[in-house]
């Protein structure tokens, strides 16, 4: 099992004739995820890397019984490029563009009440099942499949956990990146939520970073039902207030969203902490 | 992105809020003008920085005279000014508002905010106008009234209601408060706004409600689809290293340490500042390169940490997914050698073409040294700048 996507997952790329749509659908092919076409309108009807390409997400999906899909569109058509997917009913929509307006999200999460899609993103570098699916930026060969869920805000960050955790022969269920902007369209809470019910998963690492309440309220999850071993990291210790650390979300302001608050609420709920970022897998492993 | 209160308050204007008189000013002169002009009872003369505090740090003085306008002006302009918001080394001011004094009768606290655990808009007053909201919250919580505002109603007669009885004003005030809180609301939707604070917003001796501060700012992301707003960009309040990296889509921060960090990705930039730190020594900077990073930004991100006299050696940690360590390795060799880098540079490559990066490297020619992971690499900067530093 893993949680999201696997072998099974069928998926089309929003914005596939583009230059990032192009290059990931062929990395994603490599790493053999079941890419089943693509959408970009106007061009409907002609084929692109030998798959066929759509007006529509909706079209798509009736042609080749699609349930997930990527986005790789610029940030102004973005929020389009999300909802039209939704309204699709896909399950999955993972939205890997950075730097689409917070208004956008808004509206994007009051699309979204009472829909059937989840939504991963954006500004995130995608989700990964090792050795089945590959949906997103991430390097492929740092994965190994194993029982380790993997939830973070950030891209490179991730990479070096997973490194960490393959490095140790410490494989992974499902490694999700939900994005470093301040409002992201699935929390840690959601995704603790499925990682607690999925049998192959046995532990879970959490890369947190400065800014917002995410970790805080993981950590509320985590104490009243989350059964399995956390190991958490929060980049930004060294950081300081006011400033923006590059991701748009990751700023502490008024005091509130430091890396020291989300520590404690974490550790205080039982998760074994890495004050280190070069000593997440090995937290991990002395933890299980 | 962050504008200037006489920037916020020409937008009010714009959007039909009544403020008060004022004129920009870029010398003592000017302002000694305007004011003469203006034959007002008395004038405020405020520094235009981005920062809150300003009136306890000396950046707002009253001024009863025309002379006293221009000499305050100019025991303000070119001066650094420091407030709880501007961190130690403070900001230079450039230019001061002159603005008609007004006499007050009760100050109260208004500010709209994008809030990203609503993910609403919220609008937070207090009656406890004129000082820090930080500092309300922290002494007096029950003081700050918050109203979640709903897109699709915007905001309604029940709430502005609830506003006017928290902040104990007369009934007689609804109509002036329902139009300003409405005006802020829709500049806040319209400007892509994700703050917007007055503080002070004042009830006047003739019983207006007037702003008598604004600070106002705009989602980056929009930027594209603000083109007005994106004009009000002041560079100068960056800090030089930081308009460079902006020109050249970096993303950097200075800090005030003396390991130099180069990174790509933003989380893992921060975990690099984390662990020099945690090893005892502290970073110079945040420096994320990005996912597009080529030969130029190298070359940039180098020249930036050059620049500056703190920066005693520099980590470069990279984790090439998508971007291939070899072709940085080429970038990193061309610009180590141009701007003729003589500090210790430690890199760390992994990922994608790590391997043939190293060869690279190795056969630059270089005084580079290698680390295999993070841990080590942080311990070798640390080791080879302290260890210059003692020679």
């Amino acid at each position: 099992m893993s949680i999201l996507v696997d072998k099974n997952t069928r998926l089309i790329c929003q914005g596939f004739t583009g230059k990032q749509g192009t290059f990931h659908s062929e990395k994603a092919l490599e790493y053999g995820s079941f890419l089943v076409g693509g959408v970009t309108p106007g061009k409907g009807g002609t084929k692109h890397l030998g798959l066929p390409v759509f007006d529509t997400v909706l079209e798509a999906k009736e042609k080749t019984g699609a349930n997930a899909s990527v986005i790789y569109v610029p940030p102004p058509f973005a929020m389009g490029a999300i909802i039209e997917a939704v309204s699709a009913e896909l399950d999955l929509v993972v939205c890997i563009t950075e730097g689409i307006p917070l208004y956008d999200m808004v509206k994007v999460k009051q699309f979204m009440k009472g829909k059937k899609t989840r939504l991963i993103g954006p500004n995130c570098p995608g989700v990964i099942t090792p050795e089945q699916c590959k949906i997103g930026i991430m390097p492929g060969y740092i994965h190994k499949s194993g029982p380790i869920g993997v939830i973070s805000r950030s891209g490179t960050l991730t990479y070096e956990a997973v490194w960490q955790l393959s490095s140790l022969g410490l494989g992974q269920s499902t490694c999700i990146g939900i994005g470093g902007d301040p409002i992201p369209g699935t929390d840690f809470v959601e995704l603790l939520e499925l990682f607690n019910s999925d049998e192959q998963t046995k532990a879970v690492v959490i890369i947190g970073e400065i800014g917002g309440d995410l970790e805080e309220l993981a950590a509320e999850y985590i104490k009243t039902e989350f059964k399995k071993p956390v190991t958490a990291f929060i980049a930004g210790s060294s950081a300081p207030a006011g400033k923006r650390m590059g991701h748009a979300g990751a700023i502490i302001s008024g005091g509130k969203g430091s890396a020291k608050g989300k520590l404690q609420a974490l550790r205080s709920v039982g998760a074994s902490i890495a004050l280190s970022p070069a000593g997440i897998g090995r937290t991990l492993r002395n933890s299980i | 992105m962050e504008i200037h209160e006489y920037q916020a308050k020409a937008l009010l204007k714009d959007y039909g809020i009544k403020t008060l008189k004022s004129y920009v000013a870029d010398s003592a002169e000017q302002a000694f003008k305007i004011a003469k002009e203006s034959e007002e009872p008395g004038w405020v003369v405020k520094a235009q920085v981005h920062a809150g505090g300003r009136g306890l740090g000396g950046g707002v003085k009253k001024a009863s005279t025309p002379e006293e306008v221009r000499e305050f002006t100019k025991q303000m302009i070119g001066q650094k000014l420091i407030t709880a918001q501007t961190g130690k080394e403070g900001k230079t001011i450039h230019q001061v508002l002159v603005e008609q004094a007004c006499q007050i009768k009760k100050e109260f606290y208004c500010a709209m905010v994008l809030d990203r655990s609503a993910q609403k808009v919220c609008l937070i007053v207090s009656s406890e106008g004129g000082v820090s909201i930080e500092e309300v919250a922290d002494r007096t919580p029950g003081k700050i009234f918050k109203v979640v505002i709903d897109p699709l109603g915007g905001i309604l007669s029940f709430q502005v209601m609830a506003v006017l009885k928290n902040l104990q004003l007369p009934v007689t005030f609804f109509k002036q408060l329902s139009i300003l809180l409405n005006t802020l609301y829709k500049l806040m939707i319209e400007k892509d706004g994700t703050l917007i604070e007055i503080n002070p917003l004042v009830q006047t001796q003739q019983d207006e409600l007037v702003p008598l501060d604004a600070k106002m700012s705009i989602d980056d992301n929009a930027l594209f689809r603000q083109a007005d707003m994106k004009v009000l960009m002041d560079l100068k309040e960056l800090p030089v290293e930081e308009r460079k990296a902006v020109a050249h889509g970096l993303s950097f921060v200075k800090l005030s340490g003396d390991i130099g960090c180069m990174v790509n990705g933003a989380g893992l930039a921060m975990a690099t500042m984390d662990i020099v730190q945690l090893k005892g020594a502290e970073p110079a900077n945040f420096l994320d390169v990005g996912g597009g990073v080529d030969s130029e930004k190298i070359d940039v991100a180098f020249q930036i940490l050059k620049e500056d006299p703190n920066v005693k050696g520099i980590l470069v940690n990279i984790f090439g997914g998508i971007v291939k360590c070899d072709l940085i390795a080429e970038g990193l060799v061309k610009a180590i050698k141009l701007l003729n880098i003589k500090i210790p540079v430690v890199v760390r490559l992994e990922g994608t073409h790590a391997k043939e990066a190293c060869q690279i490297l190795n056969d630059s020619g270089l005084d580079l040294s290698f680390a295999d992971n993070l841990e080590s690499a942080a311990e070798k900067i640390i080791f080879l700048t302290r260890n210059k530093r003692d020679q």
